[in-house]
């Protein structure tokens, strides 16, 4: 089967037929990322955009890294740096790149529903790297690279999502793709978090982090956004760390062999002990490892002439 | 079925045929490198792989050694992807040795346009610097449009260029056999 869709904009629509056939072709690419050599033809000529609307270095780096390693030209658009500043709607701002013969657009945007929007504006493929509160679908699907690539199978897996839930566009990626491969999703986090009618979604909601850590394999911890605080949300930072922060004693809790994941960045002693962070259960870095191969991958499914 | 529907099928090799083209192709590589040392076959997916693991075979019971073996997926290759509209699913490369200095024979099912080959030998490149690529192939049936010749053919096969030849393989599930297929 081949990808038939313009854009990746958010994982909630996808088969599992499509989110299989992500996963499959990111493995052809690991296999180029451990070459001396990590570099492929495959889009030669093909010119990919990275426009971000937000600070970010990790996302937008991983899908620089991508393009070149495909052979692509990338330009790298921040609004601070751009016409945006002086009043240019999102739209005229993509009409104008997509003047330029972009291929692919990467669109990182502070408001939920900017990539859909996009995409229905311009011609070229648009990849979300991360809409507001929505989705951020590349992180998803490293996040189930990563999960897979740990020899665990989706069905009846058991996965605990831990932390600000209801702002959290990698938490809704994950638990779109994650229900859909037939896991068993735990939300875990202070009421205050947890989205209104989240279960509809076919998942638990834990308030007691050491309860929802029975048996599960796969802890995926996120990031306390602490510019948050001071927003009735939680107490105090120490509070929350000690109701929902991973210790290794709490690890203990949790099937032999769980797995650690976090998108990053973490903070420290907060949501994730420093001795978790860099112990073997973690595969923080194996998610950053892998995050480049997966855009790869959905880089060239996309790359179809339009 | 009616014949309108039911493409012609000609059967140009069975069984016996293939395995005495591979068994002749197995016994040329090792005379024309005088042996396996630094010898490397490299399989073409999915047809080449299979025929490149049969060479291997062939080549251990001829001269009881073995020949470290690779599989290759040229799509990332291809000179035709910025044309297409939907992008062909990846297999994965594995080539577990390095090539480097090693003498490769490449290993294809068809060889038709070159145009395979040429992908090919750039994947290959890509991977280090053999001291040689050589070509292996099955079926040979003409009309490149490169600059590419092999040097082990099991079948040099006329054809038309509407005609399709098929190379069926066990190992796909089929029974050993080459056919051409009339429009």
């Amino acid at each position: 089967m081949s990808l038939k869709r313009k854009d990746l904009l958010s994982l909630a629509p996808l088969s599992v037929e499509e989110i299989r056939l992500m996963l499959e072709t990111a493995d052809s690419f690991k296999e180029v990322t451990g070459r001396d050599i990590k570099k492929v033809p495959a889009l030669r000529g093909r010119t990919v955009v990275n426009l971000f609307f937000e600070p970010s270095t990790r996302t937008r780096t991983s899908f620089e890294l991508a393009a070149k390693r495909l052979s692509a030209d990338v330009i790298n658009f921040s609004p601070s740096s751009s016409s945006v500043v002086k009043g240019e709607t999102l739209l005229d701002t993509a009409r104008n790149i997509e003047a330029m013969q972009a291929d692919i657009i990467v669109l990182r945007h502070p408001s939920a529903g900017a990539a859909e929007a996009l995409a229905r504006g311009v011609k070229s493929s648009v990849i979300n790297a991360g809409d507001g509160w929505h989705e951020h679908p590349t992180q998803g699907l490293l996040d189930l690279y990563t999960i897979r690539e740990r020899g665990l199978s989706f069905e009846g897996l058991r996965v605990a999502i831990v932390g600000d839930v209801a702002h959290s566009r990698v938490a809704r990626s994950n638990i779109h793709a994650l229900v859909k491969l037939g896991a068993e999703v735990r939300l875990v986090g202070p009421p205050t978090m947890m989205p209104f009618g989240v279960e509809k979604l076919g998942v638990g909601v834990y308030y007691d982090f050491d309860e929802a850590l029975r048996g599960v394999q796969v802890i995926m911890m996120l990031r306390l956004q602490l510019e948050r605080q001071g927003k009735a949300l939680f107490p105090t930072i120490r509070e929350y760390a000690r109701l929902y922060g991973l210790t290794g004693e709490r690890v203990k809790l949790a099937e032999p062999g769980v797995i650690v994941m976090h998108p990053g960045p973490i903070n420290r002693g907060v949501e994730i002990a420093p001795e978790v962070a860099d112990s073997l259960s973690s595969v923080i870095l194996d998610q950053v490892a892998n995050g480049v191969a997966v855009r790869m991958g959905i880089l060239y499914l996309l790359s179809g002439a339009n | 079925m009616s014949s309108g529907e039911r493409q012609a099928e000609r059967l140009v090799m069975d069984a016996g045929d293939i395995a005495r083209a591979v068994t002749r192709i197995a016994h040329e590589i090792l005379e024309r490198n005088k042996g396996v040392q630094a010898l490397g076959l490299v399989g073409i997916r999915t047809g080449g792989v299979h025929l490149a693991y049969r060479l291997v075979k062939r080549i251990q019971e001829i001269e009881s050694a073995s020949v470290p073996i690779g599989e290759l997926d040229i799509t990332l290759y291809r000179d035709d992807l910025s044309l297409r509209k939907e992008q062909p699913v990846l297999r994965k490369t594995s080539v577990p040795f390095d090539i480097s200095d090693r003498i490769i024979v490449l290993v294809d099912d068809v060889l038709f346009t070159g145009r395979t080959i040429r992908a090919a030998m750039d994947g290959l490149i890509d991977l280090g610097r053999p001291a040689e690529i050589q070509l292996a192939v099955l079926v040979d049936r003409g009309h490149r449009q490169l600059p590419i010749k092999a040097n082990y053919i099991g079948k040099n096969l006329p054809t038309s260029r509407e005609e399709k030849v098929q190379v069926m393989l066990e190992e796909a599930g089929e029974d050993d056999r080459v056919v051409i297929l009339k429009p």
